[in-house]
């Protein structure tokens, strides 16, 4: 697709574009570079001397129980996350999206969570699931449950969980609510009319037109678990007790940070990388598809 | 209309009175805590109810801080996340635009290349590239810089996409027209263009601002001085999760001042927000 009516100039398109190219230049792909070539140099124990030594970073890591547990744990969260997060949206959702009085109301009580910061979501639970202060954790002790996710790694990957559902259901429910809103009315007429019930009407019409949405949705939930979760876990559990809740991207910083092992740091980076471009292409490629038929 | 017999209505405002019940307690706790005594919070006695400390605190919050190792004011806080907002903001969608206007509107070498490149930047979040990127910046010196908290993050794809796809949908006719009139580039960018893009300015600065707000893990890597500090950095030193020492009033009124602004943003401006987010996502 092409302008054209267009203006005539050799240089003043290059100007306009410059600040923006030498952002992404200088911010984006250099560092990404550097983070390729890094991964593949290896660095004496002093600094002082660095080496080639092609894929042994990437061997090393993956030689690394605790780097394949944190895939399994990163999948995992952003398993639970979705799920947890889409079918309570959904469910909000399909109730809001009937002609209710107040539906705007509604709209407004369930979208703000949205704006709330992943870190001040990790101090909100904390709080309220303190094992010696929160006011949710004396209800679980009276119920027996020998409550403390600050030792015990179950219990913390469970609060990181909730908590990161909560926060991403105002987004979800805003787009089920969309996708509920498209869907023409004359079908559930249709069906209502061949008898059938609400619940058979919402599987069998509703759902399968929805799915377009969830698909979307649930692409969109994994990124989310992947990164944004990085906030909640730092302020909440720091990646414990042990390393329970270190999520890829938490491990990438913590590995870093320690100052360690800059080149199994930067090999993690570039895997990373990679799924972020496998993750971007799947929800492209669904983007497209949407818009042909 | 399908049938809503009264019974089914009732459940639904019941399930949805629930739903706001569970996303607002934990921000109601907040509030609340930060009305109370620290001495009753850290004991687990807190009450459900308002405590009598509500100004008390908030005044401490904003104006001095914790009394313990970071003393920064809150407000100070605040206003570097503001300056990194709206710096984040509004330079996205300053250089956005201009980049779209030049992709759309000429034909130059390279053109397509060039809007690959910002597009691929999608595949780059900054967590992909954490230390490569804190590296030049500190190579260029803007650790502890407005310019470090918000330059890196200043590129947009999304941003420039959204320009682009607009630009396309604009007729061309308008263009003419101003060329008979007499204008060059800049008056029909300035004149025609930007006056029709004001809507999706505002959705995106609506979104971007939320964005760059809640930002957390690039402050946290490049501001080592208190007085840098974004709120969002400030509270994560305030707790200690496993130290009896946090003052969790304080802690909890900083929470409720790091949600004011972009809740505040999103409730106020919902409909500039909801158009924001559906078209970023597109």
């Amino acid at each position: 697709m092409q302008k054209q009516a267009i203006f005539q100039s050799k240089l003043l398109p290059y100007a306009l574009v410059a600040p923006q190219l030498a952002i992404v230049l200088v911010f984006f792909y250099w560092p990404a570079l550097q983070a390729m070539i890094q991964s593949f140099l290896l660095q004496d124990a002093f600094g002082l001397s660095t080496s080639f030594v092609w894929f042994e970073n990437y061997i090393d890591l993956f030689k690394e129980p605790a780097y394949f547990e944190a895939i399994l744990r990163t999948f995992f969260f952003s398993f639970a996350i979705a799920v947890s997060s889409l079918s309570f949206a959904l469910l909000l959702a399909v109730m809001a999206d009937k002609p209710l009085r107040g539906s705007m109301l509604y709209r407004t009580l369930l979208i703000w969570p949205y704006a709330v910061a992943p870190p001040v979501v990790g101090v909100l639970w904390i709080f309220m699931l303190h094992p010696s202060l929160g006011v949710l954790s004396r209800y679980l002790r009276a119920l027996g449950v020998d409550w403390n996710p600050l030792l015990d790694g179950d219990q913390a990957a469970a609060l990181i969980i909730l908590a990161a559902a909560w926060k991403q259901i105002s987004y979800n429910f805003l787009f089920f609510l969309a996708g509920l809103q498209s869907i023409p009315k004359s079908v559930l007429e249709a069906a209502a009319i061949d008898g059938a019930r609400p619940m058979r009407r919402f599987w069998t019409v509703t759902f399968p037109l929805l799915s377009p949405t969830i698909f979307f949705l649930l692409v969109v939930n994994i990124v989310y678990a992947f990164f944004d979760t990085f906030g909640i876990i730092d302020t909440m559990t720091r990646g414990g007790p042990g390393k329970s809740t270190e999520t890829l991207v938490y491990k990438v910083y913590t590995d870093g940070l320690l100052g360690g092992n800059l080149g199994s740091s930067a090999a993690q980076s570039v895997i990373l990388m990679i799924m972020v471009i496998v993750l971007t292409g799947i929800q492209f490629r669904f983007v497209e598809r949407k818009v042909t038929y | 209309m399908v049938e809503e017999e009264g019974f089914r209505r009732y459940i639904a405002h019941i399930i949805l009175w629930i739903g706001i019940a569970i996303v607002a307690f934990p921000v109601y706790l907040a509030i609340i805590a930060s009305s109370q005594d620290n001495a009753v919070i850290a004991n687990g006695q807190m009450s459900l109810l308002p405590g009598g400390h509500f100004f008390e605190t908030y005044y401490q919050t904003i104006f001095v801080g914790t009394s313990g190792s970071t003393r920064e004011p809150v407000g100070n806080m605040m206003l570097n996340s503001l300056v990194m907002a709206l710096l984040i903001a509004i330079g996205k969608i300053a250089i956005s635009i201009i980049s779209a206007y030049a992709i759309v509107y000429f034909r130059f070498p390279f053109r397509m290349a060039i809007f690959w490149l910002i597009f691929i930047t999608l595949m780059l979040p900054v967590e992909v590239r954490i230390y490569p990127t804190y590296k030049i910046v500190a190579d260029l010196h803007m650790l502890d810089s407005y310019a470090g908290l918000s330059l890196p993050l200043i590129a947009s794809a999304t941003a420039t996409l959204l320009f682009r796809q607009f630009f396309m949908t604009v007729p061309d006719e308008l263009l003419e027209a101003s060329r008979i009139d007499g204008a060059g580039p800049f008056r029909f960018f300035w004149d025609t263009l930007l006056p029709l893009s004001r809507t999706n300015m505002a959705a995106l600065f609506v979104i971007l601002f939320i964005l760059g707000w809640n930002q957390y893990l690039w402050p946290l890597l490049i501001t080592t001085r208190d007085d840098m500090q974004t709120i969002q950095i400030g509270i994560r030193k305030m707790i200690t999760t496993t130290d009896a020492l946090t003052e969790w009033p304080i802690v909890m009124a900083t929470a409720v001042l790091a949600m004011l602004p972009p809740v505040f943003v999103v409730v106020v401006m919902q409909k500039l927000f909801v158009r924001g987010l559906v078209e970023t996502e597109k």
